[in-house]
C-alpha cells in the first residue's frame, strides 16, 4: 500500500483508538484524572489496571468515536496538561513499580493560543526528560496515526510497537508538502519522502515490532498486541533497573548516529 | 599576520554591505551594525546573530569539537541534497550548530550554539548527534553547558531520524543534569517547533533575549487552527516571561557579564 493511503487509513474514523485497546486489553481499570495543576486533558485516558494478572498504568490518546466524543476529546490532540497528566502518572508508576504502557494516536500536540500559554513546548520537553529515566519499563505503541513531537512525549520508551496501518512522522505529508512545495496537494509525494510507514521505521531500527493487520478485524490485532505486551513486559521486568535504563539510553543514543562514527 | 589581514579584508567587506532594519527602515552599514552587537542603532531593533560572532561575543576563548559532523541524506529525501550543499555554500558551515569549550571570564563551559543561516538552524541526525556529544563530553569532565537556541524546528528532510533527535539530546541532557551540573539556555529569535518542545526548555536557568520569538506550533498554524485572532505580543520573550516560562530577558550588550555571574555562582 503506498504510503497516503496508509496515512489516510491511519487516520480513518472506523479505527479504533485508545479507549479500544483499554476496553479489550486491561481488566479492573481505573481511569485516574487530571494534571493536578491546571486541568484534565480527555485527549488522554489515563490509568491502571491489570495487563493479563501484570500491574499496569496505561496511558492512551483517544480522538473519540462520534462528533460529540470528538469534540470532548479535541480529536486527540492534547494540550500541556494532557503531556502533564502523562508524566504524573509515570512518576506514580515508578513509585509503585508498575510498567507504563502508551498508547499513540494523534495528529500531534495541539497548536492552540492557550497551548501555548501553559507551554506546550516545555511539557513534551519534560516528558522526554523524565521518560528517558523513568524507573520502571515503558513500552509504546502506535495504533494510528504518531504525529510529531507530540506523538514522541508519549514514546520514549523501552520497546515501540507499530500496527502496520499505523504512521510515525515528525510532520504531518500536508504540512510538510506545503512548506517545501507550497502545495498541500502534494502530500501523497510528502507521505513517501517522509518514509513514516511502520514498514520504514522497523527497517530504520526506530521501532522494534510491527502487529501485523492484513485482513484481520480489530480485536484478533488487539489480541495479539495483549500478547505481545505481556511477553514483552515480562522480559522488560527481569531486567535490572540500570541495565534497563542504559538500554533506553542507547536506543535514541544510537539514532541517526552511525552516520557520523 | 594572516588573520589580521582576514580581518582587516572583512571588515572592508562589510563596511560596503548593508541590511535594512526591519522596524525604523534605516539602512545600516554590516559594519556598524556589528560593532553593535547586530543591533540597530537607532531604535534598538535585534538583528539575528551569526553563531560564530556569537561566541566571539560572549567567549573569551573557544575550541571547537566534532567541527566535521555533517548532515547526510539518511532517506533520500528528495531536493535535501542540493539543499544541504547550498546551506554549507551561503553559512560556510558544516551544521546547523556549533559546539565546543570555552572560557568565559574564567570559567570552563561547554557551549553550543545554533545557527540561523544553516537551514534555518533546523535540528537534523547531525546537529543532535553534535549537541548530545557535548552534553556527554559535559558530564564526563564536570562541565556547564550553555546553550543558545535559534531554530525552526526539527528537519523534516530527515524523516523521523530528526524526530528522535529530541529524544537523544533530552535523554542526554537529563544526565547531565542528574549529574548535579548546570545547564542554561539563551533562546534567541526565533526559538520554535522540536527545539522549543525539547532542550530549549530543559535548562536550568533559561534567558531570552528581548522580543525574541520562541513558541511550540507557528502562528500561522494556530490562526488556521483556532480560527482566533493572536493576542499581541504573542510568543515573544515578553510573553513567555509574562506566562512563567523565562526566568529572564537579558540584552544582548549584558548577556556575557550575566551568565559569567551565574557561572560563578555555580562553579565557584
Amino acid at each position: 500500500m503506498e504510503a497516503y493511503n496508509r496515512v489516510k487509513n491511519a487516520r480513518s474514523s472506523r479505527r479504533p483508538s485508545g479507549a479500544y485497546y483499554i476496553n479489550n486489553m486491561i481488566d479492573s481499570f481505573t481511569e485516574l484524572h487530571g494534571d493536578r495543576r491546571f486541568s484534565d486533558d480527555a485527549a488522554i485516558i489515563s490509568g491502571i489496571g491489570f495487563l493479563d494478572g501484570i500491574p499496569v498504568t496505561v496511558i492512551a490518546m483517544e480522538r473519540g468515536d462520534t462528533i460529540d466524543e470528538r469534540i470532548r476529546r479535541n480529536f486527540g490532540c492534547p494540550n500541556p496538561e494532557g503531556y502533564r497528566k502523562a508524566l504524573r502518572l509515570m512518576k506514580q508508576a515508578e513509585k509503585f513499580k508498575r510498567p507504563v504502557i502508551c498508547i499513540i494516536n494523534s495528529s500531534g500536540a495541539y497548536c492552540g493560543i492557550g497551548a501555548e500559554e501553559r507551554g506546550q513546548g516545555l511539557a513534551i520537553a519534560e516528558n522526554l526528560m523524565e521518560m528517558s529515566a523513568l524507573k520502571t519499563p515503558i513500552i509504546s505503541v502506535v495504533c494510528g496515526e504518531g504525529g510529531s513531537g507530540g506523538a514522541l512525549a508519549l514514546s520514549v520508551a523501552d520497546e515501540i510497537i507499530m500496527l502496520e496501518n499505523a504512521v510515525y512522522s515528525v510532520i504531518s505529508p500536508e504540512g510538510c508538502a506545503s512548506i517545501l512545495w507550497r502545495d498541500a496537494a502534494k502530500a501523497d509525494e510528502a507521505a513517501e519522502a517522509l518514509k513514516l510507514t511502520a514498514e520504514d521505521l522497523y527497517k530504520f531500527n526506530v521501532i522494534d515490532k510491527v502487529i501485523d493487520e492484513s485482513g484481520r478485524d480489530d480485536l484478533t490485532v488487539c489480541c495479539e498486541l495483549k500478547k505481545e505486551l505481556v511477553d514483552r513486559l515480562r522480559r522488560l521486568k527481569e531486567i535490572d533497573i540500570d541495565e534497563l535504563l542504559q538500554k533506553r539510553y542507547s536506543k535514541f543514543r544510537e539514532i541517526g548516529s552511525s552516520f557520523y562514527a | 599576520m594572516l588573520k589580521t589581514i582576514l580581518n582587516i579584508k572583512e571588515s572592508i567587506l562589510s563596511a560596503r554591505q548593508t541590511k535594512k532594519c526591519k522596524n525604523c527602515g534605516k539602512e545600516l552599514s554590516l559594519h556598524t551594525l556589528k560593532k553593535n552587537n547586530m543591533i540597530c542603532p537607532e531604535c534598538g531593533t535585534y538583528f539575528r546573530m551569526n553563531a560564530r560572532e556569537r561566541i566571539n561575543m560572549i567567549c573569551d576563548s573557544f575550541t571547537e569539537a566534532d567541527a566535521s559532523v555533517t548532515s547526510g541524506n539518511i532517506i533520500n529525501f528528495p531536493g535535501y541534497d542540493d539543499k544541504l550543499a547550498a546551506a554549507k555554500n551561503t553559512s560556510g558551515e558544516n551544521e546547523s550548530v556549533i559546539c565546543g569549550t570555552c572560557k568565559i571570564s574564567g570559567c570552563n563551559a561547554v557551549i553550543f550554539v545554533m545557527n540561523s543561516e544553516f537551514m534555518m538552524g533546523s535540528l537534523g541526525s547531525a546537529a543532535g548527534e553534535k549537541i548530545t556529544r557535548a552534553f556527554e563530553y559535559a558530564a564526563e569532565h564536570k562541565l556547564p553547558v550553555i546553550g543558545f537556541t535559534c531554530s525552526g524546528g526539527a528537519r523534516m528532510q530527515e524523516g523521523i531520524f530528526s524526530l528522535m533527535q529530541m529524544a537523544k539530546v533530552s535523554a542526554a541532557v537529563k544526565r547531565h543534569s542528574d549529574a548535579g551540573l548546570l545547564y542554561i539556555t539563551v533562546l534567541t529569535d526565533p526559538t520554535t517547533g522540536g527545539v522549543t518542545a525539547s532542550y530549549a526548555m530543559e535548562g536550568d536557568i533559561i534567558i531570552a533575549e528581548p522580543k525574541a520569538l520562541v513558541g511550540f506550533a507557528g502562528a500561522r498554524v494556530i490562526e488556521q487552527t483556532t480560527n482566533q485572532k493572536l493576542p499581541e505580543g504573542f510568543q515573544s520573550a515578553e510573553f513567555l516571561l509574562e506566562h512563567g516560562f523565562v526566568d529572564f530577558i537579558e540584552k544582548r550588550e549584558n548577556l556575557k557579564s550575566k551568565l559569567a555571574e551565574i557561572l560563578k555562582i555555580h562553579c565557584g
